[in-house]
């Protein structure tokens, strides 16, 4: 057989037929789904298509469903929902778990929490599993070896159906870091600058394999942080290796599998890798020593520069249509051409979301506000991945760090990444944000979003506008 | 879904790049538990102000573009969420094609499983056919998909390419879940191959 990727090694052994007459890009196949997760937003349809055609869920074991887009983070957890419509989504997941067999997370759960912090917590997520979800950072699980991508809801339909979807093979490309990153730099950085260089469409149609020295380096945490915001260049489904690092993540999860188990499983999760001469039909390299922290001006997220760095200016745009995408998004954040960002003011600052809300992006920010205070005019928001994440933190005392200096220590759930709940920009309000959109209204109509590390967002909120955390680094202790 | 094989109407041209799903359905419409009832909500802060006013001046709102069928749109449009409802709003708002050089992956996927045609055509191609999307001299234009071909009224004629699945779901409106399900042996032998070999991925029975 000729050398194949990753991504091909997967596809191939979740083909259950094959649908066209193509091989390659674009052939389209009946593809297995090892597990899916479930959310109360783009899930109801689907279970009503259910209802509609009198069809059963084929495997109700392989899926979980998570309460955690429209749940109030209120320190003081309860059951209530903010608004009826949440509210009646909320109980129409709880039918649906119910009727049709499906294991439920709900907001008073212990376990409850974004979805992407819960799966892998719970070892729902193993390696070499294809997982396809109703929702785009299920590029997340690529961290874990598992091939992980966003579906909407009419395939969130098919799947419960019948296990399977109907799949295009995408184009494959390698994303290598080379090096290793400087102090200060994290994971957020390394997948921001990836977006920055690439475009936000810059891998449309393609599926990406992380690889290199610089990622073997990070943290399992901060690999999910890199292939959860992969999807912000367009990536259709993400995957690394598996390696040392993700075997002893996976292995003291509940529902991994142990014993004599464990051991199979490992052996045939060491054969998941690309054949040394695979051809993929990009590459790219990126330069770890290169990368400096980043933060966003507009409001895409490719729309970004080194912290040190200025507002661009669109006049410089040789293109008519970039220079007015530019020109609109400066109008939408009200900034000036040529304004050094660390001279730009905030109002808010949020630690949270499924890219940069694990316990390793936690105690990142606890370092830089130990001892400190946010700023005069700024509300500091922390909110962790998970319930888990949040008692693990309580554990090792960040809540009092946090709470010591200035933020609100929440209760877990998406939140300000989308504002679904109760969390919400007011219009003209300007956040630091550790989430992965910094679209236009994505926050609250009106607000705007400055994209950057956890770490970097905590450096904001002490200094009251855009700094390098590195220099708030050196002034410390 | 609707069977899409011939349709004519105006046009009307979005330029602008990335337009996300954020943009085509903001959050506050994402709260309902069916499809319906989101025509309201779509492209809801372009088309209304923040008094729930029309505004006059965005392009669907002009008298010249009443009933559009179609959006001529700049690159990676449908980019971000996951969320379906872009897909069904614009469908409740008359929308059946939409033409442009490149789409994100998930709402590519949702537009063909709810009978929104997507065309990519080449730069120029979209240039000239936005072009004429502004004029409302010229807005009009029609696409046949049997034909894979859209033209403006007497003026140029472009074909576009379509995986011949999608076409044929397309032009039938095919239940998709329903032809899969014919191939239930095979899931189920597949299912019980896969779980032999690594029996590690047997979901844990609650």
């Amino acid at each position: 057989m000729s050398p194949r990727t990753l991504y091909d090694k997967l596809i191939d052994s979740h083909t259950v037929a094959r649908l066209d007459d193509h091989t390659g890009p674009g052939a389209e196949v009946l593809l297995y789904i090892d597990r899916t997760i479930l959310n109360e937003y783009t899930s109801p349809q689907a279970f009503s298509g259910l209802r509609e055609a009198g069809r059963k869920v084929w495997q109700p074991d392989a899926a979980l469903m998570v309460v955690d887009h429209v749940n109030p983070t209120a320190p003081n957890r309860n059951a209530e929902m903010p608004d009826a419509g949440g509210a009646n989504q909320v109980r129409y997941f709880g039918d649906n778990s119910r009727d049709f067999g499906i294991e439920l997370l709900d907001v008073l759960h212990p376990l409850q929490g974004i979805e992407h912090v819960v799966a892998p917590e719970l070892g729902f997520i193993l390696p070499g599993m294809v997982v396809g979800a109703g929702d785009s950072h299920t590029t997340t699980y690529g961290a874990l070896g598992a091939l992980g991508f966003g579906i909407g809801t009419s395939d969130i339909e098919h799947y419960l159906a019948t296990s399977t979807l109907r799949y295009r093979r995408m184009r494959t490309m390698r994303v290598s870091l080379d090096g290793a990153l400087l102090p200060g730099v994290t994971a957020k950085d390394v997948v921001m600058a990836l977006i920055a260089k690439i475009g936000a469409s810059g891998a449309t149609g393609y599926a990406i394999e992380f690889a290199g020295e610089g990622l073997a380096a990070l943290s399992v945490e901060g690999r999910m942080t890199i292939c959860n915001m992969a999807v912000e260049a367009g990536a259709r489904g993400v995957i690394m290796a598996p390696d040392q690092a993700v075997f002893d993540y996976v292995a003291d999860k509940p529902r991994a599998p142990k014993g004599a188990l464990w051991d199979q499983a490992v052996r045939y999760w060491s054969t998941l890798r690309t054949d040394a001469d695979a051809v993929f039909d990009r590459e790219v390299r990126l330069d770890a020593d290169e990368i400096e922290p980043l933060v966003t001006w507009g409001i895409s997220p490719d729309q970004a520069v080194p912290i040190g760095g200025r507002v661009p200016d669109p006049a410089t745009e040789p293109d008519a249509a970039r220079r007015k995408d530019m020109q609109r998004a400066l109008a939408y954040m009200d900034l000036a051409p040529g304004t050094a960002l660390e001279e730009v003011t905030i109002q808010r600052a949020f630690i949270g979301s499924c890219t940069n809300a694990r316990l390793s992006d936690l105690r990142e920010a606890a370092k830089v506000v130990r001892g400190r205070h946010v700023a005069a005019g700024v509300r500091g928001m922390v909110v962790p991945g998970s319930s888990s994440v949040r008692r693990a933190a309580e554990a090792e005392g960040l809540d009092r760090v946090f709470i010591e200096a200035g933020f609100e220590w929440r209760q877990s759930g998406c939140s300000l990444c989308l504002a679904m709940n109760d969390d919400v920009l007011e219009p003209g309000e300007r956040c630091a944000s550790s989430t992965n959109r910094n679209f236009e209204g994505r926050q609250g109509a009106g607000g705007r979003t400055h994209l950057m590390s956890p770490a970097m967002v905590a450096a904001a909120a002490i200094a009251g506008r855009l700094t390098d955390v590195r220099r708030l680094a050196k002034q410390g202790a | 879904m609707q069977p899409f094989t011939t349709v004519t109407g105006p046009a009307a041209a979005l330029p602008a790049a990335n337009t996300d799903t954020d943009v085509i359905m903001p959050k506050q419409f994402l709260k309902g538990i069916d499809r319906s009832g989101l025509d309201n909500g779509t492209l809801h802060n372009l088309r209304f102000d923040a008094t729930g006013a029309r505004r006059s001046d965005f392009v669907l709102n002009r008298p010249e573009w009443a009933d559009t069928r179609f959006l001529v749109v700049g690159p990676n449009f449908g980019c971000g969420s996951s969320r379906e409802h872009a897909v069904w709003g614009l469908l409740q708002l008359g929308i059946r094609a939409i033409i442009g050089t490149s789409f994100a992956g998930i709402f590519n996927d949702n537009a063909a499983n709810n009978g929104l045609l997507l065309i990519s055509l080449e730069p120029g191609e979209v240039h000239t056919l936005s072009t004429l999307a502004a004029d409302p001299a010229r807005n009009r234009l029609a696409i046949d998909l049997p034909a894979q071909s859209i033209s403006g009224d007497g003026g140029p004629r472009f074909a576009f390419d379509i995986s011949p699945l999608r076409k044929d779901a397309l032009m039938r409106g095919l239940d998709a879940i329903g032809t899969t399900l014919d191939q239930a042996g095979a899931i189920r032998a597949f299912e019980a191959r896969h779980h032999a070999a690594q029996p590690w991925l047997v979901p844990h029975a609650r």
